[in-house]
């Protein structure tokens, strides 16, 4: 919250912020004291809670003509698509919303990872986002059944019975995921419902991430500590707004570009076949932005031993605060992680590549070359590289490096003193 | 004033008893919530299947629905049972005889669940590198029986409950 206590200038509106302090929230939001320096990968907060909300709005309006039963759900869509007003635009804006979802969260995440934003005092902040990126995922995942074409069903049946590599008690899991002895009409319908539920348990903890980040503030690309309000922070409205509402055209303009030309191009074309129990498609591949953990899970040619390796790379990332022993936040200064940090990205895309190859041949080797520096970067490079690394001389305040015309050593303090 | 506090008195009687009937109350309540997403009764109802195999050919199989999965029927040739019994069991990840996998005096019939015991999916026939079946999602082999032999499958495609109603009729489930 501001230092200052704010009062509102109204009678009515004092009268009202008395009662519920919703006024003053609106100022915190309005002053709140944002870094100077924030560059455009920094935009991408905003640009994540238009996405949500797209999805909200066209998910309700969706729903309004899409049937949850097996026998329907197929023809439903269809009747979205060509007799619904409008309902082409909508269902296309929903479909490519999901991918451009993920195309901002995954620059989020590793915004997060470049700058050290998930480093204290911001662990709680980074460890909601996970959660929030976990819950994207099942939502997806279940969106992505509605349709109920081939690949909603196949992609359904694989993921279900990922449960039933559990020891002892899988089959049962499996069954009762299902709600039937197979997917079937039962799992169309919960998965309806959990698709519904889902985005608002999201929007709560949004609310509660950036609640948890007004506490310390942002962090920036120098990664220092910073005091606010002071010269190196400028307040959200209008500096910020108008910064992220330029960002947040140019990635409209991007999003308008799928949806109205190449709708499609980020889907499958199986399913466009209604689901048949009988016959699994050629070539079962995820939606693109799960590819990587498809690619990791079939790179172990153990069923239970894959299914743990996939789940793990996505929950290692929760104790990456404290794997990461390096104390400077920012790989600006930091010569060596940032080295390995573009490893990592080029390591990432390459799995979501051979994600979608089949899993044979060079696929496979580099599959299980991709899995294993994956694990190598979070448990042996994060740790030892933040202890040897020699970090580059940090400056003292965001101001500095422009009034000098860059980080002088003689003005700088080292590492080793406390940052 | 510490020794008061670690004597148990009637308060930590009643603490307890109150914690205890209200784990209960929760857990009667959860479990209904939890148990209403296990199979319904419309879907136990279709258990059973009875099927017709008089038309099917030696060395052809039929894929029968039961339970909303895939079940393969197959009338094996003479060679076929011969390749399926000749295998050593050494060489199985998961090792079952032959004739543990068929009605004993109705060796032809192979009947199983047609489903990879993988990731679920419905592995196609006459494919593969050992003469059965393949699962083109994630490459699992299976031989003439129906056993896991090379891929990521864990074990050999199951055998589900089922009887010769006469000789012409198979009764699944």
């Amino acid at each position: 919250m501001s230092e200052h206590e704010y009062v509102p200038k109204s009678k009515a509106g004092k009268w009202f912020n008395d009662r519920l302090p919703l006024l003053t929230l609106g100022a915190h939001l309005t002053d709140y004291p944002t870094p100077k320096n924030l560059n455009y990968w920094w935009t991408f907060g905003g640009i994540l809670t238009f996405c949500l909300i797209t999805q909200i709005v066209t998910g309700i309006v969706l729903a309004m003509h899409y049937v949850a039963h097996a026998d329907l759900a197929f023809a439903s869509v269809e009747h979205i698509m060509r007799d619904v007003n409008y309902g082409w635009l909508i269902r296309y804006i929903h479909s490519n919303g999901a991918s451009m979802f993920f195309l901002a969260v995954y620059i989020h995440i590793f915004r997060s990872l470049f700058y050290g934003s998930y480093k204290s005092p911001r662990e709680v902040i980074w460890i909601i986002g996970l959660m929030i990126y976990l819950l994207m995922m099942a939502a997806a995942f279940m969106g992505y059944v509605l349709p109920w074409g081939q690949m909603s069903f196949w992609g359904a049946t694989v993921i279900t019975n990922l449960f039933s590599a559990i020891p002892l008690v899988g089959d049962s899991i499996t069954t009762w995921l299902w709600g039937a002895y197979s997917v079937d009409n039962p799992t169309l319908n919960r998965f309806f419902s959990l698709h519904y539920l889902i985005p608002f348990l999201i929007l709560g903890l949004v609310v509660l991430h950036i609640w948890a980040l007004h506490v310390p503030g942002n962090n920036n690309p120098v990664g220092i500590d910073i005091k606010k309000p002071s010269k190196d922070t400028v307040p959200f409205h209008p500096y910020i707004t108008i910064k992220d509402a330029f960002a947040l055209l140019v990635f409209m303009i991007i999003f308008a570009g799928f949806v109205f030309f190449t709708p499609n191009v980020l889907g499958h074309s199986d399913n466009y076949i209604p689901a048949n129990p009988l016959v699994t498609p050629a070539h079962i591949v995820p939606e693109w932005y799960l590819l990587p953990f498809y690619a990791i899970l079939r790179s172990v040619p153990d069923k239970l031993g894959g299914v743990i390796l996939m789940f793990s790379a996505i929950f290692i990332l929760f104790v990456l605060p404290w794997l990461d022993t390096s104390k400077v936040r920012s790989a600006v200064f930091r010569p060596i992680y940032r080295q390995f940090f573009w490893i990592l990205v080029i390591d990432v895309l390459m799995l979501g590549y051979v994600g979608a190859m089949p899993a044979e041949g060079i696929y496979l080797v580099l599959a299980r070359v991709g899995t294993i520096y994956y694990f190598l970067h979070f448990i042996v490079v994060m740790p030892v590289v933040g202890y040897l690394e020699k970090t580059d001389p940090i400056p003292m305040s965001i101001s500095e490096p422009v009034l000098t015309g860059g980080a002088e050593p003689s003005l700088a303090r080292k590492v080793n003193d406390k940052v | 004033m510490s020794k008061v506090e670690k004597k148990v008195n009637r308060r930590d009687f009643l603490f307890t008893a109150s914690y205890t009937l209200g784990a209960v109350g929760v857990g009667a309540v959860l479990w209904p919530m939890i148990d209403q997403m296990n199979p319904d009764k419309a879907q136990q109802a279709l258990a059973t299947t009875e099927v017709d195999i008089s038309s099917i050919e030696p060395g052809k199989s039929i894929t029968v629905l039961w339970r909303g999965k895939p079940i393969f029927i197959k009338k094996r040739t003479s060679e076929e049972i011969a390749e399926a019994r000749a295998v050593r069991l050494d060489d199985l990840p998961d090792p079952q005889k032959d004739e543990d996998r068929v009605k004993a005096g109705k060796d032809e019939w192979l009947v199983m669940l047609g489903v990879c015991t993988h990731l679920g999916c419905v592995p196609l026939k006459d494919k593969g590198d050992f003469n059965g079946w393949f699962c083109p999602c994630h490459g699992s082999h299976y031989d003439v029986s129906g056993r896991i032999r090379k891929g990521p499958a864990p074990t050999n495609m199951e055998i589900p409950k089922f009887e010769f109603v006469d000789s012409n009729t198979i009764k699944i489930g």
